[in-house]
């Protein structure tokens, strides 16, 4: 076997290492508004791309035309991305709901911060987790990934321009204030130790082609504007061709379509980490920094005899229900602690259906949650 | 340039494949629009792959399903946007965005100020019917002082917008009015502003009889067309009036012409430069 060489370690911001992740996976466009605590993801984007080949970084007026640009940008066939944090996140609803419709790719960094409104400005908290979900208005799927450390928002956010061009749809990435201030020595992967994704061109001739096509994996392939194809994109509920319908079978073809291009592939995007939960009869379901604060408190509730064990979630959405399922044949107590009210125990809820007790730690007065708060819980049995 | 004239020009232009007929009540201005933008393009012999139309949500906004170039339709205000970020995405492309007064103006209107502060090279065609078409008739941003809406019964208290004066103040490049009455002359402006680097701005006025002639005295659509023949006077000619005949007349033409680089050529520009100096 070849030795793998080195890679090169750095001693990097949670927010730093986003960027670097975005880099490697391609990203050549940024479009932002600044709000803590995601700023320094703009800022450092404002210095790296235009010293790029072809690297475009502007600064829009508000998060409603950050989200305009960068739907743009992605139909003119570029990685884009943007980042934000909860009032800014609101804002881009609406032309978050436009890419999910159009199918366009990009990812959308959300820095969460203590709300409603303008909340704790630079306090750590989890309450856009539902907002991830369900902001934009209507029945749609979505990808939504966290990371808990600094070296994850590397690799998801590598992970998440992957999944938003296989599967052309907008990815958002959901992190915390602990997470993404965080400095921490990371390890840069070398090229070509990482997979890097891109979209499905057409490969037919521009008169064959139509943008909204039924495909086996659900995803039509996707030109670049101004390469040759030249169709229709649009808002409103479209036929094949892209061109509006509120035809019944039409309709219900493109909504069974964009759902299913997303159901059938949960085992590539429903990803978790799992500590010593092969025999847990107390599982902490954690994710974003408070699955660090969990895996410290499983241990110790080993040391204690208590069999503890973890399961981190870093993809919250579509919620990995078959990776929680399985530790219902033994685990006796599920326990969910957030920075939040209980926005992701619900889903635990739900996929439990009354088979183990639930016990939440919610906390929403920007303090962490700490190791001991949630030991004292485990304990408890 | 062909021998072709008038609609057969046009109909190069349109998508076969979309289900005619299209949505636009009969008299609408909107397509007199559409057909001065079709006709400057095929002018100035841009290949309809280099073009991309970016439209609102409005009547207006409609427009871009029929046309075939790469269209696009976004949300309600966010053209602007839109288009900026395709610009800056692939600068060699002809961006145009077809908004309405109500999607420009209000919804929009900061992406139009900050389009035009930016001078991104993209061309903004702001259809001004002075009403909200789609929606059924609210007022707009431009509809005039004492004007009857659906929103305003008992005529409307605030006054309007004059977009040519916003973009300009905005720092446009190129900010030009016409009408739907005076084609010839919307179509010569239309071409400029294609040409024109950085922002351009044309407001077309276009009448929409169903939700504002309707309700403001004009009995049907020719009606408003003899309104706009009646009230429009060339910019120069205005600029000549004396102040107190000015009242009541709208001055078209070209109001600012500037050729400062659009904001992709000044990015380029600082992103070479960073280059020569083996980045960053
Ligand atoms: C965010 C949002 N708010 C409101 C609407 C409803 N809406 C659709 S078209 C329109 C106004 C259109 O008027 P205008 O822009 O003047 O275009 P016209 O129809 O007159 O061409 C409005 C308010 C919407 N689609 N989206
Ligand atoms: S409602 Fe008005 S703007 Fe809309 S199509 Fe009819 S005439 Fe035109």
């Amino acid at each position: 076997m070849p030795r793998r060489k080195k890679r090169k370690e750095i001693f990097a911001l949670g927010n730093e290492a986003v960027v670097e992740g975005a880099l490697l996976a391609g990203c050549s466009f940024f479009g932002g508004y600044p709000i803590t605590p995601s700023s320094e993801i703009m800022e450092i984007m404002a210095s790296r791309l235009p010293a790029l080949e072809d690297g475009v970084f502007i600064q829009l007026e508000d998060e409603i035309a950050s989200m305009g640009a960068v739907v743009g940008a992605s139909l003119a066939g570029r990685k884009a991305m943007t980042a934000t944090s909860g009032p800014g996140f609101s804002l881009m609803q609406e032309n978050l709901g436009y890419a999910i419709m159009a199918e366009a790719p990009l990812v959308l960094v959300n820095v969460m911060r203590g709300g409603p409104s303008t909340g704790l400005p630079t306090c750590p908290a989890q309450g856009d987790v539902q907002q991830a979900r369900w902001g934009t208005h209507g029945d749609h799927p979505i990808i939504v990934l966290s990371a808990s450390n600094v070296q994850e928002c590397l690799d998801m956010t590598i992970t998440a321009f992957n999944m938003a061009e296989k599967y052309r749809t907008p990815v958002i990435l959901l992190l915390d204030e602990v997470t993404s201030h965080t400095r921490e020595k990371i390890e840069l992967p070398n090229d070509g130790e990482y997979e890097v994704f891109s979209r499905t061109v057409p490969s037919m001739p521009p008169e064959w082609y139509k943008p909204y096509e039924e495909t086996v994996r659900g995803v039509p392939p996707m030109p670049a504007i101004g390469s040759g194809y030249r169709f229709h994109v649009t808002g409103l509920t479209h036929d094949r061709n892209g061109f509006p319908t509120q035809r019944p079978e039409e309709v219900v073809e493109l909504m069974d379509r964009i759902h299913r291009k997303i159901d059938q592939f949960f085992y590539d995007i429903q990803l978790v980490d799992e500590v010593q939960t092969d025999d847990a009869e107390v599982v902490v379901i954690a994710y974003g920094s408070v699955a660090r604060s969990a895996e410290l408190a499983v241990h110790q509730a080993r040391e204690n005899g208590v069999k503890a064990g973890l399961l981190k979630l870093k993809t919250l959405f579509p919620y990995p229900r078959r990776h929680t399922e399985k530790l219902l044949a033994h685990a006796k107590t599920l326990v969910v602690p957030e920075m939040n009210m209980g926005q992701m125990s619900r889903e635990v809820k739900r996929v439990n259906m009354g088979q183990a007790a639930v016990r939440t730690i919610n906390r929403v007065d920007g303090q962490i949650v700490t190791p001991a708060e949630i030991l004292k819980v485990i304990m408890q049995g | 340039m062909s021998t072709f004239t008038g609609n057969e020009i046009i109909h190069q232009y349109l998508r076969h494949n979309k289900k005619f007929p299209h949505v636009l009540c009969a008299g609408c201005g909107h397509g007199i629009v559409l057909g001065t933008l079709i006709r400057s393009i095929h002018a100035l012999e841009i290949p309809k792959d280099d073009v991309v139309v970016v439209a609102g949500i409005g009547c207006s906004g409609r427009l871009a399903v029929y046309v075939d170039f790469n269209t696009i339709h976004t949300t309600h205000g966010r053209a602007l946007s839109f288009a900026t970020g395709i610009k800056m995405a692939n600068p060699k492309l002809n961006v145009i965005t077809i908004m309405g007064d109500g999607d420009a103006l209000s919804i929009g209107g900061n992406h139009l100020i900050h389009a035009a502060r930016r001078n991104i090279g993209v061309t903004a065609l702001v259809l001004n019917n002075s009403i909200y078409g789609m929606t059924g008739g609210q007022s707009s941003p431009a509809t005039p002082l004492g004007s009857t809406t659906m929103t305003n019964p008992y005529g409307q208290l605030d006054s309007n917008f004059d977009t040519v004066e916003l973009a300009r103040g905005a720092g446009a490049n190129y900010v030009a009015r016409g009408t739907v009455f005076h084609v010839n002359k919307l179509e010569k402006i239309m071409t400029e502003a294609i040409q024109r680097p950085g922002f351009s701005v044309v407001e077309a006025i276009t009448p929409c009889h169903t939700q504002y002639g309707r309700k403001n005295k004009f009995k049907n659509p020719v009606e408003m067309y003899k309104w706009m023949k009646k009230t429009a006077i060339s910019v120069e000619r205005y600029a000549e009036l004396p102040e107190d005949k000015r009242a009541g007349r709208l001055p078209i033409g070209v109001f600012v012409e500037r050729n400062r680089p659009g904001f992709e050529e000044s990015y380029a520009q600082l992103r070479s430069k960073l280059q020569a100096k083996g980045g960053k």
